[in-house]
């Protein structure tokens, strides 16, 4: 695991992929801070962290659409899946790295909160509630985005569909709202990515709306070992 | 020490492994011959672990490789037929990857270098992949192989695309490699085997067709004993004498020199040796025998005959016009 993490971290430096990854993040947080906080004179964070949530749906994306598909695409999974590596500690070696650069792209609001607080004094809790609830859902996005990559061995198409199934979570409030079935509409609220997210930027830490993100993010790890298991067995 | 017992594996309704069973020693060099979509890749792929088999058991040194991979796969060294390199990567960075990958204990600078010096990339151990040439490749992949050490070492075509000269020097380092180690070499090309490999076994569409030395094949094979003469005397008239002989099974004109002297294949059974008969006829007719020789089967027609079956007489043909 360790080795296949510290790979991935040096890929993303020695590929466009994670400066193209960041420079994304932090033009859009940046574009959406300075509308929110800068122009209009708020010291009210929560905008740009709702915002944020579309930053995510294109970059993350972008992170993780190479992944596995071009491990698959060039036959280097053969490199990793003869080596006596387990394939739960291949997985979470390539989602701790691209984990790690998010981690990277999210400390910038850090930075957007100092600058705030020059101005005025912000809410140092509700800050932090934000950055964790922005966490938490970029680490269920990025599980999603591996995921998809297992499944395709083309970097576009695998990058395609995470944006479109990422949509799809963010849209399951209009979704849920459409279905005339009450109990299937309120089971689909329940897993919508918005609402859970919400919370966050309010300032409020639910512990099931963690709790949520991050069985999410555990489903679709689990769910990629099944795939690169089953390829295997096919 | 390789053995493997009934291993299959079917793609759906497609068998591309059929039921095989071999065991490589140790020490051996064990040459895995096909042609192109015999089963090669896809038997080796389920020897280290890549796939599953369908059916059967792959032991490396007496360990399962599906009920105990980790185990498995650390006594393994596997350079597949498009060696997995990184192309973003350096030669350096990538061979501490896979040392790290591999979990290997031994000192890492020493051994990364040893293993340099014996594939000869040691000049371009800074360079990028991607830049590298296809020998070179090759070459960082045997090497991604032999990190770690590992006791049986499987190389899937691990001579293609590379120059005459690359060829022999890794056909060398295999025969080194092959004294302390366990070696299974695929190839289609039959040359290779033939100089590298202490045995062969030969694939055709997921069975196994031959298990054997060299040696052993040609002799087992070549149950009909073929001559070439050559005479000089009317050609039709030399044919129809030729035929007249009993014992011949086959006749064929290979080659016609200036004036009536031209080179016959004269194919018999086993029991039949013709040659004092043929000297009688030839000189009784006036004629001259320039040359005789016996023919051995070579690996190559060995390889077609057990490979192509009926078809062998049609692909030569068709292969003599083509040259």
């Amino acid at each position: 695991m360790g080795a296949i993490f510290r790979r991935e971290l040096l890929a993303y430096f020695t590929t466009p992929i994670g400066y193209i990854f960041l420079a994304l993040f932090y033009a859009g947080s940046g574009l959406f801070f300075n509308l929110t906080a800068l122009t209009s004179g708020s010291a009210n964070m929560a905008y740009i962290f709702t915002l944020l949530i579309y930053v995510l749906m294109v970059a993350i994306p972008i992170l993780t659409m190479r992944t596995l598909s071009e491990e698959k695409n060039q036959k280097t999974d053969q490199c990793l899946l003869t080596a006596p590596v387990s394939l739960g500690g291949l997985v979470m070696g390539k989602f701790l790295a691209a984990f790690l650069i998010y981690i990277m792209a999210v400390a910038i609001t850090l930075v957007y909160a100092v600058v705030i607080s020059a101005f005025a004094k912000p809410d140092w809790l509700v800050v932090a509630g934000n950055i964790v609830g922005l966490i938490l859902l970029g680490s269920a996005f990025i599980a999603i985005g591996i995921f998809v990559s297992s499944l395709t061995e083309n970097q576009i198409v695998s990058a395609i569909i995470s944006f479109a199934v990422m949509l799809v979570c963010y849209l399951l409030n209009a979704i849920s709202s459409v279905i005339p079935i009450d109990w299937l509409a309120n089971i689909i609220t329940k897993l919508s990515f918005v609402d859970r997210y919400t919370g966050f930027t309010l300032g409020l830490f639910d512990l099931s709306d963690a709790l949520f993100f991050i069985s999410a993010a555990a489903v679709f790890l689990f769910l990629t070992v099944r795939v690169l298991e089953k390829r295997r067995w096919s | 020490m390789i053995e493997v017992k009934n291993l299959s594996k079917h793609y759906g309704d497609q068998i591309a492994v059929n039921n095989i069973s071999f065991t490589a020693n140790d020490g051996e060099i064990l040459g895995f011959l096909g042609p192109n979509g015999a089963g090669k890749s896809t038997t080796m792929n389920m020897l280290t672990g890549y796939i599953s088999s369908t059916d059967g058991q792959a032991l490396i040194n007496g360990i399962d490789i599906l009920e105990e991979p980790m185990k498995a796969k650390k006594e393994i060294g596997y350079l597949p037929e498009l060696p997995p390199l990184y192309p973003d990567m350096t030669v350096k960075e990538y061979l501490r990857f896979v040392y790290d990958l591999k979990k290997c204990k031994l000192p890492r600078n020493t051994h990364l270098a040893d293993i340099c010096k014996l594939v000869k990339i040691e000049n371009v151990y800074n360079r990028i992949i991607k830049h590298l040439s296809k020998g070179y490749r090759q070459r960082v992949g045997l090497a991604q192989a032999l990190v770690g050490n590992p006791k049986v070492l499987i190389l899937d075509e691990p001579t293609v695309g590379l120059d005459p000269s690359q060829i022999i020097e890794i056909r060398t380092l295999i025969k080194k490699l092959g004294k302390n180690h366990t070696v299974i070499l695929s190839s289609h090309i039959l040359s290779e085997v033939q100089q590298v490999c202490d045995r062969i076994v030969v694939i055709d569409h997921g069975n196994i067709v031959a298990d054997d030395t060299e040696e052993n094949l040609s002799k087992t094979l070549s149950q009909e004993h073929r001559l070439i003469v050559q005479i000089d005397g009317p050609r039709n008239e030399v044919m129809k004498m030729l035929e007249g002989i009993s014992g011949v099974k086959k006749l064929d004109r290979l080659k016609s020199y200036s004036g009536d002297i031209a080179d016959y294949l004269v194919e018999t059974d086993e029991k039949s040796d013709v040659r004092r008969e043929l000297f009688e006829k030839i000189s009784s007719n006036g004629w001259c025998m320039l040359g005789l020789k016996t023919q051995e089967l070579s690996l190559e027609d060995i390889f077609l005959k057990l490979t192509m079956g009926e078809n062998i007489k049609g692909f030569k043909k068709a292969k003599k016009e083509a040259d």
